[in-house]
């Protein structure tokens, strides 16, 4: 089980913070600091994965992290998690915020605050250093400062995206879904809602009947299983 | 539940009234949109901390006065919910916005109520009171026609909800899993597991409809079902076996890439979903032949199926290996996997190498054989910069570890803690190196000064069963009076030690450990506390602030001796006051100790010391002449001699001195691996002892040829010096290597301690002491140990006489009888037989008296570096008068080594059921071991090329066979190595090293002197078959 997921900066600063097991406030702050100062020291070409820090459980847990440009990606995992499938769940997890946040700026996407567009920087955008990533093997892509590279924001979107996103790809501690199509369809089908709130707010029932009717993505995906003989009773309702 | 709103709704107000900040919340709203970006700018545009704190507590508070202003409207609210997260993931608090995101997530719109969720999840905790007031939300929103609604619900559901209100939701969940829309069946499935986690007894009832969820036709939710059936199936193997099948099932079709393109990535099929299968599969199979059988095939597949394209191929391999080796074995795939082990470790990935040490850690129990494949590399990952791979070599080495290894694995061990600064890494090695010490310790200086190196480092935050074991087993002691006298005086001279030295600081558990000791023995021994009474001045300001600390907090708990207090004859025995504690509190510690031997261990103790005349009064004299510790003077002197000689030698041999050393290293960490003896402390005192007692007899042989050269330049030293030295070398440096890296150790630590003044006066204690140990060694064993001084080369020179002294076993090469032990009664002589798959040991027992001697039996210790397997048919109940019988052991090498000793003993009951018992030892030589390899010139050149390790060395030769043939001779009759091809002045010749371990040699003769070049698939072969060719061709 996936017991916490922290993102921070080069600096220390939490980009994300989300924890599947609970710890008091300021042991949740204290996690982040540590973890900070644990992966600072590591060099990017040493291994990815580390023992956990004292305050979350010592060496019964493993973080797993993966160091983009300006941030740190670490998942704290239980011993019932791959270190390697975990690694390429972060991958996942990146390369699906890329993908719904077109061409942004990697900071600014997992500062997870604002959406931004960029005027001409390629170097700086997420695909760059993903698609570094595809051929480099995991090595990380330093990409220089990006702060200069941007002359102008649009803020149309919030932190909760990066979350909303999250939630697609681990729910409560487990994985939900590992397929990046499959997490970016649903998102998409969520952020329709959001072009027509107007419509929403002024005509609930319309509103409604919309959502609906909202078309979820529905991709025929069967497996057969051989016969399995299960008898499923008809369970009393729960009372 | 009606309390909470209430007291939350009359608290409203009060936030109202308070400070309402400059622009009210009008203004607020005008800026909202921009409000979130500008903080996020503003923050990071910061640099101290303290100014973050100014402007997040602005924003803060003019974010409370938003909130609770009453004309601020859901969708500023949703603004401000946004801004709150992030003021809380900074770490500051916004509890006064919870209850705000509550009502948000109950009344706002989808947006809304969305917003309002994520901030419920993130701000609260499962057992939050607030949560309470969600439970209806959730209940409606999971009955909503709106998908999105239910799809919220439910994955608040499953990142928190609280315990008790699950039966409120559990039916609406239930339901959802015939859901037509798979996403929410597979949010359904995960909310169940979730209940499963916190309240396993409230979903019990619904346990098949997980199996529905098994076979659903979505393989998402199939997916999700595994998680649940992961864990109910850790808990519980026995009741899913039904289930493997399918398992195994679903396993083929996606190996077999029978799902949607879309499930592949990087063109492997739903890597993930394989992982949580193989991972089930390594539960289900576990000590189970039968359901292990049914996965053999698909595992199979598995293994072979991934093409190392991508690093998610390795994360299945690694799952494949694992669950290879926690199943019913079979050999096939146990080969398989072990390959694949050997890709991660060799692997210049290093996240590979470290999942490859961690496999082999987790294999190394089953296959001690794949370390030694691989030891050259977990030699390296030793030194590896990342401390993450060290400590995962160390975990490795920590389950390999044996009498054998102790040492330098110990060793390693300290240094690693020496440098850790984490809490959590030091109580775990330090409890693995107290571990190790008890069980392994190979004699009692090193035990004692291991243990306080523990102490020491680890004294503040070990677990307390350590110094509660370590005092046990001073008290308790083993079978060995002497042995544990020496034990117990050993400690109390090392601790007297380490008071002594001034401006130390102890660890108060150590300081407990030294005062308990302390103080038993001071009652015990009357000389041991005098002596320390009178060398107490200098020290005893520190004692008795210890024993002051000690009487403050009882931190250590003897449980055991505590039981006894009451049943002991307490009365009459009296605390001797001041023998060397002067105070009450001390007197109270040292009747603890009284307490404890007096009733326990009164056997061990009372035999030692009790009253019954002071027995140890020997000792104590010793101990008076030379102050505290009457160990180290002499010691101190062979050591420095040591020393002299290792520089000398060192400085003699430069060539990869490195590449040596490193192979010099893997011989002393991997001696012994695969043999499954566990032997006590006692037994393993035994054997090193041997060890070290041959090795002082070399020295002393070599003394009186060096000491001379000794005096003179280290450039003075003749070839043929070099050469003596080779020898020594090689039959010394295995032995020797644990007492090199002890000094090598000290001195890094020293520097690497030299800041922390505390410790470094301890780390010179270390070392000294350590130093010392050989030399106590020799000193105890010489009286102890007198085997025969055969060597095994005179054997296998008697063994080329033919004798026609045993029946059976003419077909073989066989050496001559030799007598090995004998009494009145019986006499023991043995033989060896060269077999061709092994080393035949014949034990042949001759009863000399008139009687008839009952149960007789021959028993041969366990021995590092050999496996000895009793041959049939050699137990006797009877052995009648006049009667010889003999007892057959075949013995196999396990690790290559030049000299070995296999101890045994023969014990049988005399007609008067008096029943006596008689020691002997064999000494085995390499060559015992070592068989002819028939093969063709053209074999010899493929080999030669595959092998990586070679060894190369000019011999001179002597007169007698100065040609090559004859020396080819000498080496294939003394040797038995097999001549291939002469050509011109170069020969082949090839043996192998039982079971199957070839090795090539190469020669050249060049006027006088051969050149020998050696290859072979094993390191340290060479070296050890060119020193056997060295001293072969120089005896003769």
């Amino acid at each position: 089980m996936i017991q916490a997921i922290l993102v921070f900066n080069n600096h220390g600063k939490p980009r994300l913070v989300r924890f599947y097991q609970r710890f008091p406030e300021e042991i949740q702050q204290q996690i982040v600091r540590e973890t900070f100062h644990l992966v600072l020291k590591r060099d990017d070409n040493i291994c990815n994965f580390l023992e956990g820090g004292s305050l979350i459980g010592g060496s019964d847990y493993k973080l797993i992290y993966r160091h983009y440009a300006t941030l740190y990606f670490v998942f704290c995992v239980d011993s019932s998690e791959s270190e390697l499938g975990i690694l390429d769940l972060i991958q996942v997890f990146v390369e699906t915020l890329d993908k719904c946040f077109e061409n942004v700026c990697e900071l600014d996407l997992i500062f997870h605050m604002d959406k931004l567009l960029l005027l001409n920087s390629p170097l700086s955008s997420l695909e760059t250093v993903v698609s570094s990533l595809h051929g480099g093997e995991g090595s990380v892509t330093r990409v220089k400062d990006l702060y200069c590279c941007r002359s102008q924001r649009t803020e149309s979107c919030t932190g909760k995206e990066v979350h909303y996103i999250l939630q697609e790809v681990v729910m409560g501690g487990m994985v939900l879904e590992t397929n990046m199509n499959e997490i970016v369809a649903q998102i998409e089908a969520q952020n329709r809602l959001e072009k027509s709130e107007g419509g929403l707010s002024a005509a609930p029932a319309r509103a409604v009947s919309a959502v609906k009717n909202i078309n979820l993505p529905e991709i025929p995906r069967n497996i057969n299983i051989g016969d399995l003989n299960i008898k499923v009773p008809n369970l009393s309702q729960f009372v | 539940m009606s309390d909470i709103v209430e007291k939350t709704l009359t608290a409203l107000p009060g936030l109202f009234l308070q400070n309402q900040p400059g622009g009210g919340p009008a203004a607020a709203k005008a800026s909202f949109s921009s409000r979130l970006g500008s903080l996020v700018r503003g923050i990071t545009a910061l640099t101290s901390k303290h100014e973050e704190e100014k402007l997040i507590q602005q924003e803060l508070s003019s974010l409370k006065a938003t909130v609770s202003a009453p004309t601020t409207t859901l969708k500023m609210m949703k603004e401000c919910m946004v801004r709150l997260i992030y003021c809380e993931m900074l770490g500051y608090d916004a509890s006064f916005g919870y209850i705000h995101a509550i009502k948000l997530a109950q009344q706002g719109n989808l947006l809304e109520k969305r917003v309002g969720y994520l901030a419920v999840s993130l701000f609260l905790h499962e057992s939050h009171e607030l949560l309470l007031l969600l439970v209806n939300t959730v209940v409606k929103d999971l009955q909503s026609t709106n998908l999105v609604e239910v799809c919220m619900a439910l994955t608040v559901v499953s990142q928190i909800f609280p315990c008790e209100m699950i039966p409120a939701v559990l039916p609406l969940i239930e339901d959802k899993l015939q859901h037509s829309k798979e996403i929410v069946r597979r949010k359904a499935v995960l909310a169940l597991y979730k209940f499963h986690l916190i309240a396993p007894n409230q979903v019990q009832h619904i346990h098949i409809k997980f199996r529905k969820a098994l076979c659903d036709r979505d393989v998402g939710v199939m997916a999700a079902s595994l998680h649940i059936y992961l864990r109910m199936i850790k808990e519980n193997s026995s009741g899913y076996k039904d289930l493997t099948g399918s398992f195994v099932t679903i396993l083929k079709q996606v190996v077999g890439g029978k799902l949607p393109v879309e499930f592949n990535y990087h063109s492997v099929p739903a890597p993930w979903l394989q992982i949580q299968l193989l991972r089930i599969l390594g539960l289900l199979g576990k000590d189970d032949q039968r359901t292990s059988e049914l996965m053999y095939d698909v595992l199979d597949e598995s293994l072979r199926r991934a093409e190392l394209n991508h690093n998610v191929t390795y994360a299945i391999l690694f799952e494949c290996v694992h669950t290879v080796y926690s199943i019913y074995p079979k050999s096939e795939l146990l080969e398989k996997a072990a390959k694949c082990i050997g890709k991660f470790v060799l692997s210049p990935k290093i996240n590979l190498k470290y999942l490859g040490l961690k496999a082999l850690t987790y294999v190394i129990q089953q296959d001690p054989t794949l370390a030694l494949q691989h030891q050259m590399t977990i030699i390296e990952c030793l030194d590896h910069p990342d401390p993450i791979i060290k400590r995962e070599t160390l975990e490795l080495l920590y389950r390999i570890t044996n009498a054998q290894n102790i040492t330098v694995i110990v060793q390693k061990m300290l240094e690693y803690l020496h440098q850790s600064k984490e809490e959590y890494v030091i109580v775990n090695l330090v409890g693995k190196i107290a571990e190790l010490a008890e069980k392994y310790a190979p004699d009692n200086a090193w035990f004692i000064q291991t243990m306080n190196a523990v102490f020491s480092v680890g004294g503040d935050v070990m677990h307390p069963d350590i110094p509660n074991n370590f005092l046990r087993l001073l008290a308790e002691g083993f079978d060995d009076e002497t042995e544990d006298q020496q034990l117990r005086l050993y400690a109390v001279q090392s601790y007297l030690t380490l008071l002594d030295m001034e401006n130390v600081f102890y660890p108060q558990r150590f300081l407990q450990v030294m005062s308990w000791v302390d103080a038993s023995l001071s009652f015990l021994d009357g000389f041991v506390a005098e002596g320390l009474s009178q060398g107490a001045a200098p020290y005893k300001p520190p004692h008795q602030r210890q024993e002051e600390k000690l009487s403050q907090e009882k931190v250590l708990n003897f449980e055991p001796y505590g039981l006894s207090f009451s049943s002991s004859g307490f009365t009459g025995r009296q605390s001797p006051a001041g023998i060397s504690l002067g105070s009450d509190v001390s007197g109270n510690s040292a009747e603890t100790g009284l307490k404890e031997t007096n009733s326990l261990k009164l056997e061990g103790i009372k035999k030692l010391w009790g009253k019954e005349g002071y027995l140890p009064k020997k000792e104590s004299k010793t101990g008076d002449e030379s102050g505290a510790l009457p160990v180290p003077q002499e010691s101190i002197m062979e050591n420095v001699d040591q020393a002299i000689t290792k520089k000398d030698q060192s400085q003699v041999l430069t060539q990869s001195k490195e590449e040596k050393e490193k192979q010099l290293l893997a011989s002393s960490l991997f001696v012994g691996l695969g043999s499954e003896s566990t032997i006590n402390l006692l037994g393993k005192a035994d054997t090193v002892s041997h060890k070290f007692r041959r090795k002082s007899k070399v020295k002393e042989a070599k003394s009186g040829e060096t000491t001379s050269t000794h005096n003179m330049t280290c450039s003075s030293f003749s070839s043929l010096s070099n050469v003596a030295y080779e020898d020594d070398y090689y039959s010394n440096t295995l032995h020797d290597t644990g007492d090199k890296e002890l000094k090598k150790f000290s001195l890094t630590s020293e520097l690497l301690d030299s800041e922390s003044l505390t410790e470094l006066p301890l780390v010179e204690k270390f070392s000294y002491c350590s130093l010392s140990t050989p030399s106590l060694f020799a000193n105890n064993n010489m009286e102890i140990f007198h085997p025969p001084q055969s060597t095994a080369a005179s054997v296998a020179k008697e063994s080329s006489l033919a004798s026609s002294f045993l029946e059976e076993t003419t077909e073989y090469i066989h050496s001559n009888a030799m007598e090995v032990c004998n009494n009145e009664t019986i006499s023991v002589s043995s033989y060896k037989i060269w077999k061709d798959d092994c080393l035949l040991m014949v034990w042949s027992v001759t009863n000399k008296s008139g009687l008839e001697l009952k149960s007789a039996d021959l028993e041969i210790f366990p021995a590092e570096n050999f496996k000895v397997t009793e041959q049939p048919g050699c137990c006797l109940p009877v052995m009648e008068a006049e009667s010889t019988k003999s007892f057959q052991y075949s013995v196999q090498i396990e690790k290559p080594f030049t000299e070995g000793n296999l101890t045994g003993f023969i014990s049988y009951h005399m007609m008067d059921t008096h029943s006596a018992q008689l020691e002997f030892s064999v000494n085995l030589s390499l060559l015992d071991f070592i068989r002819p390899l028939k093969i063709s010139s053209d074999d010899f050149g493929k080999l030669w090329l595959s092998f990586a390790n070679d060894v190369k060395q000019n011999v001179k030769m002597s007169e007698s066979q100065a040609a090559l043939p004859s020396a080819l001779k000498t080496l294939q009759q003394k040797l038995r190595l097999h001549i291939i091809e002469i050509i011109g002045n170069e020969g082949l010749l090839a043996c192998q090293l039982l079971p199957s371990i070839p090795c090539l040699l190469h020669c050249r003769v060049h006027a006088d002197v051969l050149a020998l070049w050696f290859r072979s698939s094993c390191s340290t072969l060479p070296d050890y078959l060119l020193y056997q060719c060295q001293k072969v061709m120089e005896g003769s």
